[in-house]
């Protein structure tokens, strides 16, 4: 046992190794096992910064600051666009006839269901802040448009309604909700 | 199928070469002896067309980056510094662009070409398995180089396609951030696209010494589909199959200038003419020519998620096809209802590419779900069936037998069908 720990027979002339089929384990084997672990660690770590490299960096988040906006001159029936991290935000000045319709739909028969004072901050069923992202595969939508002359994507047809759910087309979901809040009345602050 | 080198090296220094890296050896045995079957025709001749193609692509490539900015904020106007004061930059750009095409109608030809005279079957999986995935890397590199101009298709284009992964479930919109390096498409993302637009092209490279070299392994197929069994079947590679690649290549390069010179601009898109803008999609976003059937197939199906199932089984499915297509023969040349269902087939892909082109809407989604149905039955439904009830041809003894009896009538006393042996 003592000449051959290392696998090698030294009375084997052409030096070819001799596989071990004893059922004890070697200190190859040991060798193995321990190499094969400290390389899988290690190239698990390498893999950390390769990745995280291609997320956002610190400026990209830090350009990515909460946006204060002026609702001031935003006439009724009038929608704005903002950039917030490069999305466009719409800000919605909704008309009396567009918030009735909004809250007269049959909820049931949405594809993704939402009552429309879920989707506006309460007490200001007006100011609708959307982000005017389409959520099929997203393109911008264009205001008072569409089937309920809310949002029509022109990419492949998803009509929202004046709430901006969806209604028909191939986007799966509602029109999402930045976060914001009102810092006073007349302004508010998105992110 | 390569057999040995005849290869005699001439010179001492070519002696002396040989026994360190025999590499002239192995070009000779395959490109100059290697023994090619001794009927192909000019459909044969797009594999190295797809070579050319490639090489030119890289060296335009090359020269263009040397003048090219990849910023949002500058990619744009180099891009017109080239057309505009680069010497030639207008020529190396419309050759790189339109390069872009010409590869694709090669790569398309080639494809059907593979389907039609059943290229894909035992052995050769692993060949037609290299050339999906060089498709699929060629489908990429056209996609991330359409972005670098920075107009307004490359920003639109860029987001949509990339929008496909928000249609992952819960970790969707976590990879979209990722792959753009920030909240929406940016610079972040124009940077890292131009890396990997330069890096892919090498990879292609990489696949195609795999792809040609299990070429070589297995051996040519032929319009016959029977394999060569003597000597008098094939000929030598040069100067037989040489001349006629080079003679074609000329011709497919006469087309190639008539777009570079003509109508340079005719297969883009006006809209990539004016400078990204993230606040204004234009009004119909169409992906290049070559996406369009694929397109299609996204938007006949009114669900995100299934819509990009769809076009990615669409393109996964040519991978299985050796194994969908049941027929022991390979070629439609004997096979009279696969040769019917195949012209089909190449009807249903222009169909598609034609609706893929059109807005998504009435009638044209209609026609678009038919044909979105229909392609996936040729693979999964037709395919399997037609090796079951299709009577085939008889087949020739021999590929020199085929030659021979060209111009005979049809149907004459030939063995029944056989799997040729190997
Ligand atoms: C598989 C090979 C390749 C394909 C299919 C391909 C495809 C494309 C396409 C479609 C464009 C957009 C052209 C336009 O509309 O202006 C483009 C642009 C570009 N490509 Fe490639 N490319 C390939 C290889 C390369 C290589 C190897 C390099 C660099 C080493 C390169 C560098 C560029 C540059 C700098 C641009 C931007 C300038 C421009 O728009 O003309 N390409 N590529
Ligand atoms: S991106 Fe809006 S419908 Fe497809």
């Amino acid at each position: 046992m003592a000449c051959c720990v290392d696998g090698l027979d030294d009375t084997n002339e052409g030096r070819k190794p001799v596989t071990t089929t004893s059922a004890e384990p070697t200190r190859r084997d040991f060798l193995y096992i321990a190499t094969a672990s400290v390389g899988a660690v290690g190239v698990a770590a390498a893999l950390v910064p390769l990745i995280a490299a291609m997320n956002p960096d610190a400026s990209t988040i830090a350009a990515g600051a909460p946006i204060e906006v002026d609702l001031g001159p935003i006439a009724e029936g009038q929608v704005i666009k903002v950039f917030w991290r490069g999305k466009p935000i719409f800000v919605s000045h909704r008309t009396k006839k567009e918030i009735e319709e909004a809250r007269s739909v049959n909820l049931a028969s949405l594809p993704d269901p939402q009552p429309d004072d879920k989707r506006v901050k309460e007490g200001k069923p007006q100011w609708q802040v959307l982000i005017g992202i389409c959520t099929h595969l997203g393109c911008i939508p264009i205001a008072h448009s569409g089937q309920y002359n809310g949002y029509f994507c022109p990419c492949h047809g998803s009509v929202y309604d004046t709430s901006g759910r969806i209604r028909s087309g191939p986007a799966p979901t509602n029109l999402p909700l930045p976060p914001y809040e009102f810092v006073s009345d007349s302004k508010i602050r998105i992110g | 199928m390569s057999g040995h080198s005849t290869y005699q090296p001439q010179n001492a220094f070519m002696k002396w070469m040989e026994r360190r890296l025999p590499i002239a050896g192995l070009i000779h045995s395959s490109f100059v002896a290697y023994p090619t079957p001794r009927n192909l025709n000019y459909w044969w001749t797009f594999g190295g067309i797809l070579t050319f193609l490639l090489g030119m692509q890289i060296v335009t490539g090359i020269i263009l980056v040397m003048h090219y900015t990849p910023h949002a904020d500058m990619a744009f106007n180099s891009v017109e510094h080239i057309m505009r004061d680069v010497n030639y930059g207008w020529l190396l750009r419309y050759l790189h662009s339109n390069g872009a095409s010409m590869f694709f109608v090669a790569v398309y030809i080639h494809m059907f070409r593979g389907m039609y005279y059943g290229s894909y079957k035992e052995p050769r999986e692993v060949l037609w398995i290299l050339g999906v995935i060089l498709y699929l890397l060629m489908m990429a590199t056209g996609f991330l180089g359409y972005t670098l101009p920075w107009g307004q298709m490359s920003f639109w284009g860029a987001t949509v396609i990339t929008n496909f992964f928000s249609a992952i479930p819960v970790v969707g919109e976590s990879v979209v951030t990722w792959l753009w390096g920030g909240y929406s498409v940016g610079n972040p993302t124009l940077q890292r696209f131009f890396s990997l637009h330069y890096l892919l092209p090498f990879v292609i490279v990489g696949l195609v010494v795999l792809h040609v070299w299990a070429l070589h392994v297995v051996g040519q197929n032929n319009p016959t589909g029977i394999e060569p069994k003597s000597a008098k079947d094939t000929v030598p590679f040069t100067p037989y199959a040489t001349v006629k690649d080079a003679f074609f290549m000329m011709c497919f390069c006469v087309v190639f200038a008539w777009f570079v010179f003509y109508m340079p601009n005719y297969l883009g898109h006006a809209d990539n003419y004016i400078p990204a803008n993230p606040a204004v999609t234009p009004l119909h976003i169409v992906p290049e020519w070559y996406y369009l059937p694929f397109y299609a197939i996204l938007r006949a199906i009114p669900n995100k998620l299934m819509g990009v199932v769809a076009l990615g089984g669409s393109i996964v499915i040519l991978a299985f096809l050796p194994w969908l297509d049941t027929s022991k023969v390979r070629s439609a040349n004997y096979r009279p209802l696969f040769r019917q269902f195949f012209w089909i087939f190449v009807l249903v892909c222009l169909g598609l590419g034609w609706l893929g082109a059109k807005p998504a809407e009435g009638g044209y989604v209609i026609a678009a779900r038919i044909l979105t149905i229909y392609y996936f039955a040729h693979f999964i439904i037709i395919l399997p069936l037609l090796g079951w009830i299709e009577k085939t041809k008889p087949l020739p003894n021999s590929i020199s037998e085929s030659i021979l009896k060209e111009g005979l009538p049809a149907g004459g006393s030939g063995p029944a069908p056989t799997v040729s042996k190997h």
